[in-house]
């Protein structure tokens, strides 16, 4: 017993392990050197999970695709089709890099390297385990949110560089969604914060660790779902990439790699936002101890992305005044009283302990 | 005093564009979202079906009909042998017309699931797609059984039908037909059933009736405004005036209704296989008509009624083994003419919506 105990400590502390081992190069292990190459590291971490997260979630994407629509999805290369999307990235590699006649060379090109590494910084600030947070930031969720809203301006950006109709009207619709959908997103994790009077992400996971605040805020929870699907661009909501209307939106102009980053970023911008639904309210790493915390957070992610995917495939898209009114009549006024009911809470809970 | 307006944007639809059905191109002029003008170019895929007629035997223009509407071709070839045996004065063997009632409806059961299914796609409803896209595998599998091919399958012959379904045939049938409720209620669930394609399609692009039939609309898309039209009871051609069927109606004259009309007539459609399978005699499946064919002079105008509406077909002989004319009167054509005046005012994804519910196949619009 008392091994297997051991066991787990090392396997739920095993990155926390790995840290200490590299800080104990240096002489002082909390010097500005130490601190620096930690950083670096981490990024590399964050990098990797982005990278890693599109490559699983594109084929598994195409496998749940797959699945709701009776088919078997990509099943040719390698163990069960598990090669297509490397394929596919190298394929894209020996794609033609296209500029389109009258674009705007400098917004065409910078706008898919924003979109790329804005899930990067935004998943900078989750903590992924205990203690396991590349960077602990105490004002977590404002900047978390903050980041996620510059993907407007690259999307913007696309849609007018590319010097195409189709992806200015779908710039135009990123930007009205993204205004609409980012304030009944903000005000759905206002509950939670409410409860734990702190911004900081590391902090609301500990608050987490008798109930998932999903029991406290069932309402928030539902709204930040809906909001952040909208935020990601994911369907019934994707009007910004609507193929069948704008064909593929701001995207419709870039090939090869440019275009994959694109993708890249759309799969990190998915993988952040569950994470981030994970951290606030399915609590984060927080879970029995039978499996070591990562885990168990990837496990939440996974299943909010996979929610994400098979709503994406069972939803018909929404149209853009229905959207509008949605965000504004509906989300935001729910998300108002749901801060008022918590506060509301708030107050008896102090009343009846006495606090 | 001038007012402050946003730039109007002409925008091209088509002809390469995912939800344009094939080659059809529309110049829409947009205030932000909003459509302000509309002007429909045709003719990407114009391949001068009624001059080709000309030039070849009245048998061999047989497999040209199945590339007007190619989703639903037994009809294509339906419409043009009877008004080729009109002018002749042919008399069908029985047993052919059950079968050619047979194929026809399923036709139209065909014709309608892609309809449905495209629909959802332009709705972005992948799932739904492939759900009817999965179904009517099954018409196309029974198509290859009795003609050889899956798509374009050439199945009527002048004077019959081109060959006896096999033995398997008719099993595949039944079990077919018995599966049609399960289906329509899995499309409904899938995608009709759904809010947001529910909020996408009702209440717009309303086809009033006065409008549908001044621009002499045909079809589910005429039925939808509530107009009970269908040349089947209205000229009942071969022998549908044997059958026991209604013909839906739908008062709704938005594009929810224009789409879930075609649900209905595959009800109606299974009804009608069902009592020619009960029906269907033994006998010859050709009438004997001479090797060469060569009407006596004469013109002659015929329709029947297509999944997408009434298709019409005029031919003039001059007592040749050619036709010295062939007119076509393509269904979707002319329901396409509401497309400017009822979209207008509408958005771009509602224009997406509208043209889908029309169920417009380019082969027949454009010939």
């Amino acid at each position: 017993m008392e091994t297997i105990n051991n066991l787990m400590m090392t396997i739920n502390n095993l990155f926390l392990i790995i840290t200490a081992f590299i800080r104990s190069f240096f002489a002082d292990p909390h010097s500005l050197w130490a601190n620096l190459t930690m950083y670096v590291i981490n990024f590399i971490i964050v990098v990797v999970i982005i990278v890693l997260a599109a490559l699983i979630l594109i084929l598994l994407e195409r496998k749940v695709a797959g699945w709701t629509s009776q088919r078997s999805g990509p099943n040719r290369l390698g163990p069960r089709g598990w090669f297509q999307t490397i394929a596919d990235a190298i394929k894209l590699l020996g794609k033609e890099d296209l500029t389109p006649a009258g674009a705007d060379k400098f917004m065409f090109k910078v706008a898919p390297m924003i979109i790329f590494s804005l899930p990067m910084l935004s998943l900078a600030v989750i903590p992924f385990g205990k203690g396991l947070a590349p960077i602990n930031l105490d004002l977590g969720i404002i900047y978390y949110l903050a980041i996620t809203s510059i993907s407007t301006v690259a999307f913007l950006m696309a849609g007018w560089g590319s010097n195409n109709k189709y992806a200015l009207i779908g710039g135009m619709r990123e930007v009205a969604q993204m205004i609409s959908y980012e304030i009944p997103l903000l005000f759905s994790v206002l509950g939670v914060v409410m409860i734990t009077q702190s911004f900081n992400l590391g902090v609301i996971v500990e608050a987490q660790s008798s109930i998932p605040f999903i029991v406290l805020q069932p309402l928030g929870f539902v709204i930040f779902i809906i909001a952040g699907m909208a935020e990601v661009n994911r369907a019934p909501f994707d009007l910004v990439e609507a193929d069948q209307e704008v064909v593929a939106g701001p995207f419709v102009e870039y090939t090869g790699l440019r275009w994959g980053l694109f993708f890249l970023g759309e799969y990190g911008n998915m993988t952040a936002m569950s994470a981030l639904a994970a951290t606030v309210f399915l609590g984060g790493w927080q879970g029995p101890g039978f499996l070591p915390g990562w885990i168990w957070f990837w496990m939440k992610a996974g299943i909010i992305i996979f929610f994400m995917m098979w709503v994406r495939w069972t939803f018909p898209r929404i149209r853009i005044d229905h959207l509008m009114h949605f965000a504004w009549k509906v989300l935001l006024p729910l998300s108002i009283a749901n801060i008022f009911l918590t506060g509301l809470g708030i107050y008896i809970y102090r009343l009846v302990m006495g606090g | 005093m001038d007012i402050e307006k946003t730039q109007e944007l002409p925008l091209n639809l088509g002809p390469q564009h995912p939800s344009m059905h094939g080659l059809f191109r529309m110049v829409v002029h947009l205030e932000g979202e909003k459509i302000t003008k509309i002007e429909p170019k045709m003719g990407y895929l114009h391949r001068g079906m009624e001059k080709l007629a000309e030039s070849r035997t009245y048998s061999q223009f047989i497999p040209y009909t199945d590339r007007l509407d190619y989703l639903a071709s037994p009809h294509n070839n339906w419409g043009y042998v009877q008004t080729v045996e009109k002018l002749m004065g042919v008399e069908i063997p029985e047993r052919a017309e059950y079968l050619r009632v047979i194929f026809g409806e399923l036709a139209r059961i065909a014709s309608h699931q892609v309809c449905i299914a495209s629909t959802a796609l332009d709705l972005a409803g992948w799932t739904a797609w492939s759900y009817a896209f999965r179904d009517r595998e099954r018409i196309c599998d029974m198509y290859e059984m009795t003609a050889g091919s899956r798509l374009t399958v050439n199945i009527m012959r002048i004077g019959g039908i081109c060959a006896e379904p096999p033995a398997e045939f008719w099993p595949a049938l039944k079990s077919f037909l018995d599966d049609t409720p399960e289906m329509l209620e899995e499309y409904y669930g899938m995608f009709f059933g759904n809010e947001i394609a529910q909020g996408r399609l009702k209440s717009v692009g309303i086809l009033s009736k006065e409008l549908a039939e001044n621009l002499s609309i045909t079809g589910p898309v005429l039925r939808a405004s509530g107009v009970n039209y269908d040349v089947r009871k209205a000229a009942p051609y071969s022998i549908y005036d044997r059958f026991d069927f209604n013909v839906p109606v739908r008062t709704g004259c938005d594009s929810y209704d224009r789409t879930i009309i075609r649900m209905d007539e595959i009800v109606e459609s299974v009804k009608i296989i069902k009592q020619a399978v009960r029906d269907i005699p033994e006998g010859p499946i050709m009438a004997k008509v001479p090797k060469v064919i060569k009407p006596p002079v004469g013109e002659v105008y015929h329709s029947v009624e297509n999944p997408k509406g009434e298709l019409g077909f005029y031919i003039v002989s001059d007592g040749t083994t050619k036709p010295a004319r062939v007119r076509i009167r393509p269904a979707t054509f002319i329901n396409l003419q509401m497309l400017p005046i009822v979209a207008l005012g509408w958005k771009i994804q509602d224009i997406v919506a509208i043209f889908a519910t029309l169920d417009a196949v380019l082969g027949e619009v454009d010939k």
